[in-house]
């Protein structure tokens, strides 16, 4: 009896009439077709241990080459002495997202604090270095996912503040600020980001007063939270404009002024609303970083590219970019999770 | 909007305070401004297999690595204390120009509008370029006069495409172009057999030969049909600096054609011979002091970096996958019919 329900319902969803029962069967086909030796390559035929190029015989990909590399791919041409500056921080970061998440409210206001607005600092004291005995690591040292994710997660940090005072400016009836914002908006969504890194990594410094530079790294973050602000405060407008007036009113009648009704009432209704659209923002601009390559910054997809030139491994691109889609594809997918989670927990309605 | 001002204000004091650590160096005396900060700022490509490439312990090495070693080992006694900035093809100039690095070592052509047109200086050549033909060792092909009526792959839109049309104008040879976007699509085809030929760079050529199925079979032809010298370069008017370059370079070549070794320099200190005195500077050699160094520069040149012909056999010789031949080459020493030349360590 069961079997035959089963059954049913097979037929109900996947043969329910010649057209269907036709794309499913091209499907199967077409999985049966790539999936095996797509599998074989990745897995089954492939190469997993070893320390150089010719220790790859069997045909398939050749993970001895991520392998080799995994420390560059990660930490750039950072010092190997010095790399575990860059696993202390990142093991603050995980240590007080972790203490955050099981902390109570009051806990949690530090935790913000201190990841906001000390914990830059501190891990970019110690990315740096230059005091308490810490020797310096340029930032041209500076690369693979580590550079990656200083990039992104700076920008991010600075994007959003700078896209919400941009909404709120394109909304306010001061036209200084009102059309300066416009103005924002529109020079930075309307050029490319390329054109924007190549004038913040190229043609910036030309126009510096001889001796006085500002570092690469440092331009091309600026260039690029400039340029997300940008399209961060057109999704913060939009949930603008979603709070109905009844609510900026309601604001009003309790005395509140300009700010605490924004921030107080108007704002943490906006923001929850545009949640997706923020996500959106964000994993946009991780996965723009790899557009630093134009102004010589290796990131992680510059790491790779270093590696597949090395003459010792010269022809092993795929390996490398099948790695690069694999990390890229976790820390987007991380964020899609993470935001989605977010929304619900901030669910109010109902 | 506290907190958004806050984080704006500390990110604009902390990138002024980044911007005050480094990239400041007095642009008119970098010889100098070298010696005081102990390394030599260097500019590289991003990857580039032979000249300029970093290994998986994130050491950097190559041809072009190995003039700026010299330049370190010349001036601050360590060929090690190199500090290297990965330059895109687009800003490599304007890196040097804004004090980003001192001497650019990239896999730069030499060519009249760069050296008289943007405030730049090459100081010399340290690999002869130029596009060539690789073809299979079956085909029985030895020299470019056997490609008549011959199917030629290669990039689109480039000098090469332009280079092969007089090329083969000029022998009044038929030919059947098959043009490609991307390198790696041209390499495909080639070894797929659509082509006789490919043609590029030479030092692509042999770069992407290992990327054939079986790199073996396949030759790349001893000539060259056009002009790429290759080069470091540096700021203009900074002579001192230009001077330590441009030595630095030619006493690596001048020590291989007298036979100076990283490995027999130091036998050599008793030779008789004048001129080997002068390049390994031997007891009363004075080669130093025009340069604003001590009169050992060369030495430890040689004995950290090695002669030209060291260098070229570490990164691109016979025993390296590149395997790009000399012999016959323009990058022969001028002894043996190449264009390798340099003016005398006196």
């Amino acid at each position: 009896m069961m079997k035959n329900l089963n059954l049913l319902w097979f037929k109900e969803k996947f043969f329910s009439t010649p057209l269907n029962a036709f794309l499913t069967i091209s499907i199967i086909y077409l999985g049966f077709i790539t999936i095996p030796p797509l599998a074989n390559w990745i897995f089954f035929d492939a190469t997993f241990i070893g320390s150089k190029k010719s220790d790859c015989v069997s045909g398939g990909a050749c993970w001895v080459f991520v392998n080799v590399w995994f420390e560059r791919f990660i930490y750039g041409l950072y010092p190997a002495e010095e790399i575990w500056r860059i696993n202390l921080a990142f093991g603050i970061l995980a240590a007080s997202i972790l203490v955050y998440n099981f902390a109570n409210q009051k806990i949690r206001k530090y935790i913000l604090i201190f990841l906001f607005g000390v914990f830059p600092f501190i891990s970019l004291f110690l990315f740096h270095g230059g005091a308490l005995g810490l020797p310096v690591v340029d930032t041209r040292e500076w690369g693979g996912l580590f550079l990656t994710l200083v990039i992104s997660v700076f920008a991010i940090i600075f994007c959003f503040p700078l896209g919400i005072i941009l909404a709120m400016g394109r909304r306010s009836t001061l036209p200084v600020f009102k059309y300066f914002s416009i103005g924002f908006i529109e020079f930075w969504r309307g050029v490319p980001l390329i054109t924007v890194l190549f004038m913040a990594g190229v043609m910036f410094p030309l126009f510096l007063p001889a001796g006085s530079n500002l570092d690469k790294l440092i331009r091309v973050i600026i260039a690029i939270t400039l340029f997300e602000a940008a399209y961060m405060a057109e999704v913060v407008r939009g949930g603008l404009q979603a709070i109905t007036r009844g609510q900026y009113d309601a604001a009003k009648s309790l005395g509140m002024g300009y700010w605490k009704s924004h921030f107080f009432i108007i704002l943490p209704q906006a923001l929850k609303i545009v949640i997706p659209g923020i996500t959106n923002t964000f994993i946009a601009l991780f996965k723009d970083t790899p557009l630093v390559f134009v102004v010589g910054l290796l990131e992680i997809l510059g790491m790779i590219n270093l590696a597949k030139t090395n003459p010792n491994w010269l022809g092993l691109a795929t390996e490398g970019y099948v790695f690069a889609a694999f990390v890229y594809w976790a820390f987007c997918f991380w964020m899609s999770r993470y935001s989605l989670k977010l929304e619900n927990r901030l669910k109010t309605s109902n | 909007m506290k907190k958004a001002l806050k984080l704006i204000c500390g990110f604009s004091i902390f990138a002024f305070l980044l911007a005050s650590c480094g990239g400041d160096s007095s642009k008119n005396n970098t010889l100098e401004a070298t010696k005081k900060q102990g390394f030599v700022k260097c500019g590289v490509s991003q990857g580039l297999p032979g000249f300029s490439n970093a290994d998986e312990a994130g050491k950097w090495s190559g041809i072009d690595v190995d003039v700026c070693r010299a330049v370190a080992a010349a001036v601050l006694g360590d060929a090690s204390k190199v500090k290297y900035t990965p330059l895109s093809a687009k800003e490599r100039f304007t890196a040097l120009q804004a004090g980003d690095i001192d001497v650019l070592s990239r896999n730069t052509t030499w060519t009249l509008e760069r050296d008289a047109g943007i405030g730049l200086t090459f100081v010399g050549v340290n690999f002869y370029d130029g596009q060539g033909f690789m073809v299979r060792k079956n085909s029985g092909i030895t020299s470019v006069n056997g490609l008549n009526n011959t199917k030629v792959c290669t990039n689109t839109g480039t000098t090469t495409e332009l280079n092969m049309r007089d090329f083969f104008k000029s022998k009044g040879f038929s030919y059947e172009p098959v043009v490609f976007e991307k390198a790696d699509e041209v390499v495909a085809a080639y070894d797929s057999g659509r082509c006789d030929t490919y043609t590029t760079d030479k030092s692509g050529l042999a770069a992407q030969r290992t990327k054939m199925k079986n790199p073996d079979e396949h030759v790349v032809l001893p000539e060259t049909i056009s002009k790429e010298p290759l080069g470091p370069v540096v700021r203009e008017g900074d002579s001192a600096w230009e001077d330590v370059v441009r030595w630095s370079l030619n006493v690596m070549i001048e020590a291989e054609e007298y036979g100076v070794t990283s490995k027999n320099i130091d036998s050599m200190m008793s030779t008789e011979n004048p001129a080997i005195q002068r390049i390994i500077g031997a007891e009363g050699s004075k080669t130093g002091e025009g340069l604003g160094l001590d009169n050992k520069w060369s030495y430890r040149i040689i004995k950290q970096v090695g002669n030209y012909g060291e260098i070229y056999e570490k990164h691109v010789g016979a025993n390296t996958p590149i395997a790009l031949p000399r012999k016959g080459s323009a990058n022969a020493s001028w002894r043996n019919g190449g264009a390798l030349y340099a003016p005398p360590v006196r």
